[in-house]
């Protein structure tokens, strides 16, 4: 397929890695922030390429991940209002919260349905004018100006049986947090490619600016993530930090302003709790005065708890990168991919999940540690 | 729901009306068409041309001319050690 085998040439990518061999002279902690970066590094088994001098982590970049069980307790409090249709990407509807989940809550009787964009949703409330329709919305940069316009389109044809809970996170508050952690040993960010395409090489300038962070922008083909890798080591090794992107083909400069406006219309900055990460200032959305009639929270006056997180599960850790998953003693027991603690063993995207889908069980992690 | 693979654009319909008639593109994402929303690229795409895709929106047309720049920078590694290796 055309954009996707070139870049997943093998010879191409050995000899990447091979370079990174040689490049790679002291260790280096490099952080991969977006989910589909973790799951494209174990899919294509690039961990057994990249030298043992360099270590990966896995950052707070799942949606579904860090969006806090008291929030998703709230969702299935909407779920079980007699009449409410719940419209939620698939993930988001097996996440547990603090005591349930939408999975339970649909088990209990409640409809709801998985989608794949918040538009699916406005057509769901366009085919149902006397049922109640709640679009979950979770995501990051890359998801948010799209639920904009899906709102916006509501706000026009004046659909009164539409609205939203919004669970919309902005990206670089928490790597901002992570970097000011006593102790923090990140030296490299693998920035994610699609958070970038919206945002632009800038929104990561702050990190080697203010806190000698490496940054590469890379795709999600195994010789992307590979030359982003090599990137981030050349500039610690060189001790010239900067932003480099290595996804031209995907990302300007400058982003894309048209989504960002789109965004901006309908969403306002507002302080939002984290999963694992607790309260970060204006890390979160709001709906804009214009359009909070389309809030479900406030349609159904439901206010979220500041929900704990299911005991015995190390996901706040990983989501800052402080543990992996072997660490956790309930990963591969007590929690798996068919019945889940945690909201990390949930999500394609999560961490736990991506460990235990390919099998990297405690023998590689003593490998790698050792 | 974030698709890392880029999509061909078959054809493209609608845009009279950003709000009421948004513009779409039918595309072929690995031999299944979809509809993806138009609404966040500057430009309308052409048939043939490659799009990234997140949640049922566009998020940008690919560059080919960057996307060979790309290949190019990473090739020019790759032959580097090539050459290297051949002498070792
Ligand atoms: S293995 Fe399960 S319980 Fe442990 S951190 Fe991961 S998601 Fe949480």
């Amino acid at each position: 397929m055309k954009y996707v085998d070139e870049f997943r040439n093998p010879r191409l990518v050995r000899a990447i890695a091979c370079r990174l061999e040689n490049a790679a002279l002291n260790p280096v902690a490099i952080m991969e922030v977006c989910g589909t970066h973790t799951m494209s590094i174990f899919r294509h088994g690039l961990r057994e390429l990249i030298p043992r001098q360099i270590s990966l982590v896995s950052g707070p970049g799942c949606p579904v991940c860090v969006t806090p069980a008291g929030l998703i307790d709230a969702c299935a409090e909407i779920a079980a209002v007699p009449g409410v249709i719940i419209a939620s990407f698939g993930d988001m509807i097996r996440v547990p919260g603090a005591g349930t989940s939408l999975e339970n809550a649909r088990a209990a009787g409640a409809d709801v349905r998985m989608v794949l964009s918040a538009v699916s949703a406005l057509d769901i409330a366009r085919q149902n004018p006397d049922r109640q329709v709640v679009f979950i919305s979770v995501g990051f940069e890359t998801t948010t100006p799209g639920t904009a316009a899906a709102v916006m389109q509501a706000h026009a044809e004046n659909i009164s049986n539409f609205s939203i809970v919004p669970c919309n996170r902005t990206m670089p508050a928490p790597l901002r947090l992570l970097m000011e952690e006593p102790g923090s040993a990140i030296q490299g960010l693998l920035c994610p490619g699609h958070v970038s395409v919206i945002t632009g090489s800038s929104a990561f300038e702050f990190l080697p600016s203010e806190y000698g962070i490496a940054c590469a922008i890379a795709g999600f083909e195994p010789a992307d993530i590979m030359q982003g890798i090599l990137s981030i080591v050349e500039q610690v090794e060189n001790g010239n930090p900067h932003v480099e992107n290595c996804y031209g083909r995907a990302v300007n400069p400058g982003g894309n302003p048209r989504a960002r406006a789109l965004a901006e219309e309908v969403f306002r900055p507002c302080d939002a709790w984290w999963r694992g990460l607790g309260l970060i200032k204006e890390s979160g959305l709001a709906l804009r005065r214009r359009y909070r009639s389309f809030d479900a929270l406030q349609r159904f006056g439901i206010e979220p708890a500041p929900g704990n997180e299911p005991p015995g599960c190390l996901c706040g850790k990983i989501l800052r990168g402080a543990a992996t998953p072997v660490e956790c003693p309930l990963f591969e027991k007590k929690c798996v991919p068919s019945s889940p603690v945690g909201p990390c063993m949930v999500s394609a995207e999560g961490t736990c999940a991506a460990w235990y889908r390919y099998g990297i069980g405690h023998n590689r992690i003593h490998q790698t540690d050792d | 729901m974030c698709l890392a693979i880029p999509v061909k654009v078959i054809e493209t319909r609608g845009g009279t009306d950003a709000l009421l008639d948004p513009p779409v593109a039918i595309v072929d994402a690995e031999g299944i068409r979809q509809e993806v929303r138009l609404d966040l690229v500057d430009r309308m795409p052409e048939p043939g041309d490659w799009l990234i895709v997140h949640a049922g929106f566009a998020i940008n047309c690919l560059d080919p001319e960057e996307a060979r720049k790309n290949l190019e920078l990473m090739n020019e590694m790759a032959g580097q050690v090539g050459k290297a290796a051949d002498i070792s």
